[in-house]
C-alpha cells in the first residue's frame, strides 16, 4: 500500500460523512488501505463504584464486541464490497488522542474526521474532538464539514 | 453471628410492641446495646494494668512491623506511586481496564467521610490537639499496612472466567496460607469474613446512618432516627437491589467535588490564620507529650488519636484490600504502592486540616491562667459552642464562613451515603465468600444491609460508635495475623520489583 488514510467513525451521520470523503480520496489514491477506527470516550481518571469496578473487565470486552459488530464492521463490509482495503480499529480513551496514536502506529498519511453539528456552549468551553485533533495531530487532518 | 442477627432482627419486628412503651428509637436502642455490648467490652478491653485498650496496640504494633519490615516503603516509593497513579507507567493497550486512579479513588470514597469530620472533632474534644499527632503518625505508619494488605489483595484475586473479579483478604488468607503450606487459612478468611459482614452493618452502615440523622434533624428539628433510617434505607435499596446506578453514578461524582470543596474551604481558612498555624503546630506537639491537662494526660491524647485515626483510613482493616482488587496491573505490588496513599490523603492531609480548623478557630477551650485545657463534667475538652464530633467541625468552620454549616450537612449526608454503598459491595464480597455467589445469597445480604441502615438511624450514638468501632477492628485482629504470615511474600515481590525499576526492565509509557 502507498498510503494509509485513518478515518474515525462515530457510527452516526458524522462518521459516515468521514468515510464518504475517505473514500473518494481512496480512490483519488489509488493503492490506499483505510483504517476505520471506534473510540469508547474512556478517562482513567473517572469516577467508578467498587461493584461497577469489579465487572469493569467484562464490561469493557462487552464494549469492545458490540462496537465491533455494530459498528466497525457494517463500515468495513461497505468499504470492502465497494473494492477497498479496509481493516478496524476499536480502542478505550481520549477520542482525538486515540485517532492521532492509531495514525502513528499505521504509519498513516492522513486521518479523516467529519465536524459534528453538535457546537455551542459545551465545545467553547471543553473544546470539541476536531478542534483539539487538528491542534495536536502528527500527521495531516481533514475535517469534512 | 446467626445469634447476633437474630437478635437484631427480633429487636426490629418487636418494635410494634415496645414501641407504645418508650418509642421505637428506644426499643432499637435497647435491644441493640444488650445484643453487642458483650463483645464490644472484649475488644476494647484494656491491657491489664493499664487504660490502654489492646485493639489500638494491635494496630500501632501491626503497623509499626510492616513499617519497618518493609524498610519504610511508604517514605521511600510515593513519588513512584504518584507516577502509577498519573499513569505513567499504565500501557495504552489496558484503556478501556480499571485504573491505578480509579482503584485508589474507589477505595478514598470509602474511606473519606465521617471519619474525618466527625471522628477527628471526637479525637480532639477528648484527647486535645495532641491527639492530632498522634493521628498523624498512624496515618503515616498505616501507610505500611495499605501497602501489604492491598498487593496480597491483587496478587491472590479470583478472576472468573466471565471476567469479573473478587479480592480482599479471605482469598488472599485462603491462598497465600497453602501457598505457604500454613494451616487454618480456610478458618481464618472464614472468621475475617463474618467480622467484615459485621462491620459492614456497623461501621459501614449503622454509624454512617446514625451521624446522616444526627445532621438532618440538626438542620430541620428533631424527629425519631428510624424516619430517617427507612429514608435511606429506601435509597440504598433502589441502588443495591434495584441496580438504579444512576443515584450512585451521580453520588460518586458529587463526592469527591464535595471533598475538594472541604479541603479548599479548609485551606483558604488556614491560609487566613497563617499566623495561627505555629501555634496550633506547638500546641498539637505539646498536647502529644503533656496532654495538656486533658483526662488520661499524654496516653489520652495518643489512644484518641490512634483510634480515630484507624476508624478514618482503616489501614488494616482489610476493607480497601477489596476495593483495590479490581485494579488493571501485571503487578501486584503497584497497587500496594498506590494504596499507600491513601492513609496519607485521608488522615495526614484530611484529617489534619480539620484539626488544625478546629484548633486555630479557637473552638477548645483552655484556662488562660494555666494554658491547659479547660475540662467538662464529662471529661472532654470545654468547646467553645459547646458542640461536640460533626457538630465541632461544623462550628469551627461555621466561626469563619456562616453558611459552611449547611454545606457541611449535604457532604455528610453524601459521604455517609457513599460509604454505605461502597461497604455494602465490602460486606456483600464476604457474604458471598462464605455462602457462594448467587442471586438469592446476595439479595439476603442486601436486605440485612437496609434493615441495619434502620436500626442505625434509630439508635443513639454510643452504643452504635461502640459496635461499629468493635466490628472494624475485629476485622484488623484476623487480617493483621494474616499479614504477618503473609509478609514475606510481599518483601518477595517488593525486592523483584524495585530491582525491575531500576534496571529499566520496568517499562514507563509516558515521560
Amino acid at each position: 500500500m502507498t498510503a494509509t488514510l485513518v478515518v474515525g467513525i462515530d457510527g452516526g451521520g458524522t462518521g459516515n460523512r468521514a468515510l464518504a470523503h475517505a473514500r473518494k480520496l481512496a480512490k483519488l489514491i489509488g493503492d490506499c488501505e483505510i483504517v476505520v477506527a471506534f473510540v469508547i470516550e474512556w478517562s482513567p481518571f473517572s469516577f467508578h463504584s467498587a461493584e461497577e469496578n469489579a465487572i469493569r473487565h467484562k464490561r469493557r470486552e462487552e464494549e469492545i464486541s458490540a462496537a465491533t459488530a455494530r459498528i466497525v464492521e457494517p463500515a468495513l463490509a461497505t468499504l470492502r464490497e465497494a473494492g477497498f482495503a479496509a481493516r478496524g480499529v476499536v480502542r478505550h480513551g481520549n477520542v482525538a488522542d486515540c485517532l492521532n496514536d492509531i495514525a502513528v502506529e499505521e504509519g498513516a498519511d492522513q486521518i479523516v474526521v467529519a465536524r459534528s453539528s453538535d457546537g455551542g456552549f459545551a465545545a467553547r468551553v471543553f473544546g470539541s474532538v476536531t478542534a483539539s485533533l487538528v491542534m495536536t495531530a502528527a500527521v495531516p487532518v481533514t475535517v469534512v464539514g | 453471628m446467626r445469634q447476633f442477627l437474630v437478635a437484631a432482627l427480633a429487636a426490629l419486628f418487636a418494635l410494634p410492641a415496645r414501641a407504645q412503651e418508650g418509642g421505637i428509637d428506644a426499643a432499637v436502642n435497647e435491644a441493640f446495646a444488650s445484643a453487642t455490648g458483650w463483645f464490644v467490652n472484649f475488644i476494647f478491653a484494656p491491657i491489664p494494668g493499664t487504660s490502654f485498650a489492646w485493639i489500638v496496640a494491635w494496630l500501632v504494633i501491626g503497623a509499626s512491623v510492616f513499617t519497618i519490615y518493609f524498610g519504610f516503603v511508604q517514605f521511600r516509593v510515593i513519588g513512584h506511586s504518584l507516577a502509577l497513579v498519573s499513569g505513567k507507567y499504565s500501557d495504552p493497550k489496558d484503556a478501556g481496564e480499571v485504573s491505578h486512579f480509579q482503584a485508589l479513588a474507589t477505595a478514598l470514597s470509602g474511606t473519606v467521610g465521617l471519619g474525618n469530620i466527625a471522628g477527628v472533632a471526637v479525637a480532639v474534644s477528648i484527647g486535645g490537639a495532641g491527639a492530632t499527632f498522634w493521628m498523624i503518625l498512624a496515618g503515616l505508619l498505616g501507610m505500611a499496612s495499605k501497602f501489604t494488605e492491598c498487593t496480597l489483595g491483587v496478587k491472590y484475586r479470583n478472576e472468573y472466567p466471565d471476567g469479573t473479579v473478587s479480592g480482599g483478604p479471605m482469598y488472599y488468607i485462603t491462598k497465600g496460607f497453602t501457598e505457604r503450606g500454613l494451616p487454618g487459612g480456610k478458618i481464618l478468611a472464614i472468621l475475617f469474613s463474618v467480622f467484615c459482614v459485621l462491620g459492614a452493618l456497623g461501621g459501614g452502615n449503622m454509624f454512617q446512618a446514625n451521624q446522616a440523622h444526627q445532621q438532618i434533624s440538626g438542620v430541620v428539628g428533631d424527629y425519631p432516627g428510624w424516619i430517617t433510617g427507612l429514608i435511606f434505607a429506601a435509597i440504598v435499596f433502589i441502588v443495591i437491589v434495584g441496580g438504579i446506578k444512576s443515584i450512585a453514578r451521580v453520588t460518586e461524582k458529587v463526592v469527591p467535588f464535595m471533598g475538594i470543596l472541604y479541603c479548599g474551604v479548609a485551606l483558604v481558612i488556614i491560609l487566613m490564620n497563617l499566623d495561627m498555624v505555629g501555634t496550633a503546630f506547638s500546641q498539637i506537639i505539646d498536647g502529644a507529650f503533656t496532654g495538656n491537662g486533658i483526662v488520661g494526660g499524654a496516653i489520652g491524647a495518643l489512644i484518641q488519636g490512634f483510634r480515630r485515626a484507624a476508624f478514618s483510613n482503616e489501614a488494616g482493616v482489610g476493607s480497601a484490600a477489596i476495593a483495590h482488587s479490581a485494579v488493571k496491573t501485571k503487578e501486584p505490588i503497584t497497587e500496594g504502592f498506590v494504596s499507600l496513599l491513601e492513609p496519607f490523603i485521608d488522615t495526614v492531609v484530611i484529617c489534619t486540616m480539620t484539626a488544625l480548623v478546629i484548633i486555630i478557630t479557637g473552638q477548645l477551650m483552655t484556662d488562660p491562667a494555666t494554658g491547659l485545657y479547660m475540662i467538662g463534667d464529662d471529661g472532654r475538652v470545654v468547646t467553645a459552642t459547646g458542640a461536640t464530633g460533626v457538630g465541632l467541625t461544623s462550628a469551627a468552620f461555621g466561626s469563619v464562613f456562616s453558611w459552611f454549616p449547611y454545606l457541611l450537612v449535604v457532604a455528610v449526608v453524601l459521604f455517609a451515603f457513599s460509604t454505605m454503598i461502597s461497604w455494602s459491595y465490602y460486606g456483600l464480597k464476604a457474604w458471598t465468600y462464605m455462602f457462594g455467589e448467587g442471586k438469592a445469597q446476595e439479595l439476603t445480604f442486601k436486605v440485612i444491609f437496609c434493615v441495619f441502615t434502620v436500626i442505625g438511624a434509630a439508635a443513639s450514638l454510643g452504643p452504635v460508635i461502640d459496635f461499629s468501632d468493635a466490628m472494624i477492628f475485629a476485622m484488623a485482629v484476623v487480617n493483621i495475623v494474616a499479614l504477618y504470615l503473609l509478609m514475606p511474600i510481599v518483601k518477595r515481590e517488593l525486592d523483584s520489583y524495585l530491582s525491575r525499576l531500576r534496571s529499566g526492565e520496568i517499562k514507563r509509557f509516558k515521560p
